[in-house]
């Protein structure tokens, strides 16, 4: 066991991929310098700087991944992959589908995602659940190193389409370059677990959709990923204070949606709050609570999303996002219904 | 250029360079949040441009909006309050510096890279559906030019017949990558390619951007259509505040990895070592590069030309400082309570 911050995990587990296999390869805007430690070592054969153009450069990589080669291709921040949609959406997704079974594409999308440091509606979403609903992409959303570096693994090693969002909170050079930009006049609300933590002195891939129980409970279950679960711990630590106990799920990956695990915890405590920093409407919230009634459970059921477009304002963008207290406020209220 | 007019030109970049100085210190004091996408640099583009429209006209604009909206002649109390995520702000707050609108001025902001090809598009669409002579103006810098959007708006708007003027800024370079090194062809080239008239312009030089921008836009009042220009600028604070080669310049010894060392020279797998080597001429070879843009300041070039007549400088000067420094101050008046908008 050694320590790693969150982005020097990712880094390190995709140098490990790199080593292994000479396919593996990175290409997306700006690469040379957002892993320059990676474009010193490997040369620009397998750190490919593109222009901006996400269309042009995710449509191909689903060919390039096709024709045997396994690329990881950074879009930056998730919010501009709507620039590339029609490769994700209508190709990468479907290949594997229309050539019944016989063709893989083995791509992994990189991508930062999340809010909470005031840059707006447009630079700081989610979009997990929105990305989840399309059948035949994997959507995984580490919220420690250990996480991030073996679900990385995972993600390069899996034979179809792999979306992997890294939260900017948990990612010092995003965060970095993207709210702090060298002040220190600035401050935000950072998990420390997050951003540094354990990990293995080798990578090993960790299976996608299998959740990570991180607090054992029995009155309540919260359910998140990415920094929804360091709130929901936090959340779980003050609840404890009031008497109620509070059962912590991290999903790790929102699809395949470890549905199993979901079940045997909601079994055990009767009750459901899922913590999502995506939208609520029509998104991953819902989707637990559908999965878990075909399957015949009965639980109370509440849910602390994001409602809306986020707000540039600081102070609205704190009310916008699940924080700490707005988790506490609903767990309590969907125990007392 | 006639002297009413360069005085006229300097102004209005002084006027867009003070606020936006005023803006990075309110920056960096913290008190603004998220990244910060200055346009000093390409302030002659700007003040070429926009001092030839007249009402009814419509912009659309990139995540460098603040010029051409001050220049406009935006409310600049209201700008700073939208930055300060003020619910007095522009836009209530809820956009920040990268979505500014105001239906006022028909000026639509959005950050991502390439989307105000399609914007300005439109917006000539909707002009030309009511007969006016009035024309849209897309502003995008070098890097839109490789967006599928931006080349399939300037196809719409030349098949079309809409008057779009396209004004690339050009400042050399796409985020931190050089553009050279990921665009092929040449961007008039390109716009030719479409079937539109198109020029390449010095970008430092208010006069020679006043010109194509005066020709340009008679035109397209006249008998509709796109025109595209390629305007060479600087971007002298990076993309963004935040910009580690900006950075570099600033503070090297903070920014420097020491990682990047040891990428290079000792850790185990990866490519042979003369490519290592390679690699990492290449990024200091970027840094160096960026620093080059420092140097060069439209707004000193367009100043010596009017040095003869110092006194005048001076008075504008006095005057645009004042008029800043007093809207930062309403600004955080309103911010802590002790004013109104």
């Amino acid at each position: 066991m050694k320590k790693m911050r969150f982005a020097q995990a990712i880094e390190s587990a995709l140098a490990q991929a790199m080593v292994e296999d000479e396919n593996v390869f990175i290409m997306g805007e700006d690469v040379h310098t957002l892993r320059a430690n990676l474009f010193t070592r490997f040369g620009k054969k397998r750190v490919k700087s593109t222009p901006i153009s996400e269309s042009a450069f995710l449509g191909a990589a689903v060919t390039a991944a096709m024709g045997g080669l396994r690329p990881v291709v950074e879009v930056m921040l998730v919010d501009f992959i709507g620039v590339a949609m029609d490769a994700l959406l209508n190709e990468a997704a479907k290949v594997s589908f229309f050539s019944g079974g016989k063709w893989d594409v083995p791509i992994v999308v990189r991508a930062s995602c999340g809010g909470g440091y005031g840059d707006a509606g447009q630079h700081e979403q989610s979009l997990w659940g929105w990305l989840a609903h399309i059948p035949g992409l994997s959507v995984v959303v580490p919220s420690n190193p250990a996480d991030a570096g073996g679900l990385m693994l995972s993600a390069i090693y899996h034979d179809a389409p792999v979306v992997y969002l890294e939260h900017k909170l948990l990612s010092d050079y995003w965060l970095d370059s993207m709210g702090i930009g060298g002040r220190t006049t600035v401050s935000f609300d950072i998990p420390k677990d997050g951003v540094e933590g354990d990990v293995p002195d080798r990578w090993e891939p960790i299976p996608m959709g299998e959740l990570n129980c991180l607090r054992d409970g029995k009155d309540i279950t919260l359910v998140s990923v990415g920094v929804g679960v360091h709130r929901s711990l936090q959340a779980a630590s003050t609840l404890q204070e009031k008497g109620i106990s509070a059962e912590v799920l991290d999903l790790r990956s929102v699809s395949p949606l470890d549905t199993k695990g979901l079940k045997k915890s909601i079994a055990k405590t009767g009750a459901l709050l899922v913590v999502d920093e995506d939208y609520k409407t029509f998104g991953l919230s819902g989707e637990i609570c559908a999965t878990l009634l075909e399957e015949r459970l009965l639980f109370k059921y509440g849910r602390v999303c994001t409602e809306d477009t986020i707000p540039y304002s600081r102070e609205l963008e704190d009310q916008a996002l699940p924080s700490e207290k707005r988790i506490i406020d609903k767990s309590i209220e969907t125990i007392k219904t | 250029m006639v002297e009413a007019e360069a005085w006229q030109l300097y102004e209005l970049m002084l006027r867009s360079r003070r606020f936006e100085e005023a803006v990075k210190k309110l920056w960096d004091a913290g008190k603004i949040s998220g990244e910060m996408h200055l346009g000093i640099g390409e302030e002659a583009i700007i003040a070429g441009v926009v001092s030839q429209l007249k009402e009814g006209d419509a912009m659309a604009l990139d995540h460098r909006g603040t010029p051409p909206l001050i220049m406009r002649g935006i409310d600049m109390v209201a700008l700073l309050l939208e930055f300060l995520g003020h619910p007095q702000g522009l836009c209530a707050g809820m956009g920040g510096h990268m979505h500014l609108f105001s239906k006022e001025h028909l000026a639509a902001s959005s950050g991502i890279v390439g989307s105000s090809g399609p914007a300005a598009t439109g917006f000539a669409l909707a002009l030309r559906y009511n007969k006016s002579d009035n024309i849209a103006v897309a502003l995008f810098g070098e890097g839109s030019m490789n967006q599928g959007m931006m080349l399939e708006s300037m196809n719409l708007a030349s098949v079309w017949k809409l008057p779009v003027l396209f004004v690339c800024k050009d400042n050399d370079w796409a985020i931190t990558t050089l553009s050279k090194e990921v665009t092929g062809g040449t961007l008039v080239d390109r716009a030719r390619g479409f079937g539109i008239e198109g020029a390449e312009v010095d970008g430092i030089d208010v006069a020679a951007v006043l010109k194509v921008a005066k020709y340009a836009i008679s035109k397209m009042r006249k008998d509709g259509g796109p025109y595209f220009v390629h305007a060479h600028c600087v971007h002298k604070t990076g993309h963004f505040l935040g910009d580690p080669l900006l950075r570099f310049h600033e503070t090297p010894m903070k920014m420097f990895d020491p990682s990047l060392m040891k990428s290079a020279f000792s850790i185990k797998g990866g490519a042979p070592f003369h490519v290592r080597g390679g690699s990492l001429v290449k990024i200091f070879s970027f840094v160096s590069k960026s620093g080059k843009q420092r140097k060069i300041d439209p707004l000193v070039v367009t100043e010596k030309k009017l040095k003869e007549n110092k006194g005048r400088l001076k008075e504008i000067e006095e005057t645009v400082s004042n008029e800043v420094e007093q809207a930062v101050r309403k600004a955080l008046d309103i911010v802590q309570g002790r004013g109104e908008a």
